[in-house]
């Protein structure tokens, strides 16, 4: 009885949720099927097939995805704020690599003296002679101690680049920063962090980031266990990421936030302080494209101020056009597309990647607006517009007796 | 003489990189009134208004409204959270949202980002949308995309957004902009059907929508009042036709 009653409970809540998100029937049950091959049939065919086996996936290729899905997560936070709020930010990498240095911090100092220098601190900072400028803490920096505890790092994941956010933005749009102004001031502020985080004394490593890690909560970070795990937790984040994005839609909010984007002045003069809706998507993104970075590095085993280099950023507005960035599975689409295509073509071509990749970008703009997902209707109207031509060219065919009169007509002139 | 004013603008001046927009214009308007501003290009009509809604702040002068409210220290949203309505020369209605949900979005109500996330349509909000709809005449086409309506309509749904808003001043730039006789005309009859209910500011070029609707009209030139009165008067007045026939001399050329 109480079973059956839990049961019902569960479902009719479930049910108020999938209400809530307005999913149709199609979408939830397309949803749940990428959601079981990505998050139940991937990792089993990689846990329990034998490597021998046709059906075997690879470690290798496990991680590689795994890495795809942090950058679907970085494309839907790039994609909240270009597609939907109209503001396109060349430097949501610099969100990543925040939310990706809070747990590398985190990830340094759980190597303990395994590294190179036996030390109880990271090697970088024996390197650096730390100890010297920090003598009292024995060389780590005062700031540095507190991420020995994974749930700090993990808040400090969200709030850092929270924060950041949070700040630019308001220094941005309280002063009407709009456009391509914003554009290339976003931009302006990645290159200028990732230059703060060249240099050696800022304590983060400077050029080589932070790297080598060896455990993550006790686990052995390069197990293929823990791999796995890391792989399943970036599935979820992604699917989490993409239901608050889908509910947020279709919120009063969403509906404001696109209405920023088509027609910003109408937003602010119907009583709308249209900066505070901005502050909060970009927030929302930063946090976003932040816990996809915090999942990238301890797959990718390192992080170093090129993650916040433009051109990473620039890549990342380019995987949301190639998949259609008026869509919310678009830039999903988008960023793992690319990204399998970037790396078959670095191995194959590594010189014209660059070419291929902005040559794809110049397609899309002029060819393909709404991107991949666009690329049904598109097609759709295509063929419309070749079927009313057919019969605009077959209708003034006329019949047999009015060609008579026709020639009638023309023999009287 | 100490009548209240519903909105008062005294002495008002504002430059642009040297260029007087407006200068020591006076302005009364009275609650419930429909006053039409009528000026030649350049006279500081659109300024004007821009002052009103808090775009741009005046560099000399008092825009008062109600009895004690500065609106030279508020900002847009703050101002239009008065009652203080704007239409804008060219349409401007949210092009990818539904007929419904634009007027939803003008609605008077809770503006905050929180309030929003957890906003739901209320029953009382659809009888007003659906009100809201029949006075501009769009009742029919609730659920059609904003962007793929006509011009006209696309004028109409912006007013009713202003509507919905409540506000107790409409302030409408050139609404008759681009339609058809017979859309301005009903256009026309819209604004005049509303006169009592909101105090309303039209600004216009179209001599002949202006006749129809004005009771009174302020002439701007050169960013300030050159003469105040029914058309008739206006129409007569010397100075008036100097203005508007210079211009035309101008033109022909």
């Amino acid at each position: 009885m109480a079973a059956c009653r839990v049961v019902r409970l569960t479902r009719t809540k479930l049910g108020r949720l999938i209400m809530g998100l307005s999913l149709s029937k199609r979408e939830l049950l397309l949803v749940c099927l990428v959601s079981f091959v990505g998050l139940v049939l991937l990792p089993c065919l990689n846990a329990f097939v034998p490597p021998d086996s046709f059906f075997h996936v690879s470690n290798f290729s496990i991680t590689l995805c795994g890495k795809y899905l942090c950058y679907a997560v970085l494309a839907l936070g790039v994609n909240i704020l270009w597609g939907y709020t109209g503001l396109l930010s060349l430097g949501q990498c610099l969100f990543f690599s925040l939310g990706g240095y809070a747990l590398g911090m985190y990830l340094m100092l759980k190597i303990g003296n395994l590294g190179q220098y036996k030390a109880d601190i990271p090697d970088f900072m024996v390197f650096l002679e730390f100890p010297k400028r920090f003598p009292e803490t024995g060389g780590l920096p005062p700031h540095w101690i507190p991420f020995k505890n994974f749930w700090f790092a993990t808040i400090a994941v969200l709030v850092v680049p929270a924060l950041s956010a949070l700040v630019f933005g308001f220094l941005a749009f309280r002063s009407r920063i709009k456009g391509v102004y914003f554009s290339i001031l976003s931009q302006a502020l990645t290159y200028a962090a990732m230059l703060l985080f060249f240099r050696n004394d800022f304590t983060f490593g400077g050029n080589n980031g932070l790297t080598d890690f060896k455990f993550i909560l006790g686990y052995d970070v390069n197990s293929n266990t823990t791999k796995r795990t890391l792989y399943i937790a970036s599935g979820v984040l992604l699917l989490g990421v993409y239901l608050l994005c889908r509910w947020l839609t279709q919120t009063k909010f969403g509906l404001i936030q696109r209405a920023i984007r088509d027609s910003e002045n109408r937003v602010l003069f119907s009583g709308y302080a249209t900066v505070h809706f901005k502050l909060f998507v970009f927030v929302l993104s930063s946090m976003i494209c932040a816990l996809g970075g915090a999942l990238f590095v301890p797959q990718v085993g390192i992080i170093n101020p090129s993650e916040m280099a433009p051109d990473k950023s620039l890549e990342a507005v380019v995987w949301c056009a190639v998949g259609g960035r008026a869509s919310l599975v678009g830039p999903i689409i988008g960023a793992i597309s690319v990204n399998a295509l970037k790396s078959y073509a670095t191995r194959a071509f590594a010189e014209q990647w660059l070419y291929i990749l902005g040559g794809m970008f110049v397609f899309v703009v002029l060819f393909m607006p709404k991107g991949i997902v666009g690329l049904p209707a598109q097609f759709a109207e295509w063929r419309g517009k070749q079927q009313r031509h057919k019969a605009s060219v077959s209708a003034p065919t006329p019949p047999a007796d009015e060609k008579v009169n026709d020639t009638a007509i023309i023999s009287s002139k | 003489m100490n009548r209240p004013f519903l909105l008062s603008l005294e002495d008002v001046n504002k430059t642009f990189d040297g260029f007087k927009a407006i200068s020591n214009l006076n302005l009364y308007l009275e609650e419930g009134e429909l006053r039409v501003i009528i000026g030649p290009n350049g006279a500081g009509k659109s300024t004007m208004l821009d002052i009103i809604t808090g775009r741009t702040r005046p560099d000399k002068g008092k825009v008062e409204y109600g009895p004690d409210t500065d609106l030279t220290r508020l900002n847009e949203y703050e101002i239009n959270r008065l009652g203080i309505g704007r239409k804008f020369q060219t349409p401007s209605v949210y092009v990818n949202h539904t007929v419904e949900e634009n007027v939803w979005l003008s609605l008077e109500g809770k503006r905050g980002v929180f309030a929003s996330l957890f906003a739901r349509k209320t029953p009382a909000q659809r009888t007003r949308i659906e009100e809201v709809l029949s006075i501009v005449g769009l009742l029919p086409h609730a659920k059609r995309v904003a962007g793929t309506m006509a011009h006209g309509q696309k004028q109409w749904l912006e007013i009713g957004m202003l509507l919905a808003q409540n506000p107790r001043l409409l302030l409408v730039d050139e609404p008759a902009a681009g339609m058809t006789d017979e859309e301005t005309a009903k256009t026309g009859e819209l604004l005049m059907s509303l006169e009592g209910k909101h105090t309303i500011v039209v600004i216009e070029h179209d001599m002949a929508f202006v006749r129809q609707i004005a009771r009174k009209v302020t002439v701007l030139h050169q960013g300030t009042v050159l003469c105040e009165g029914s058309v008739d008067q206006v129409q007569s007045d010397e100075r008036v036709v100097e203005v508007y026939l210079g211009r035309k001399k101008k033109g022909d050329h």
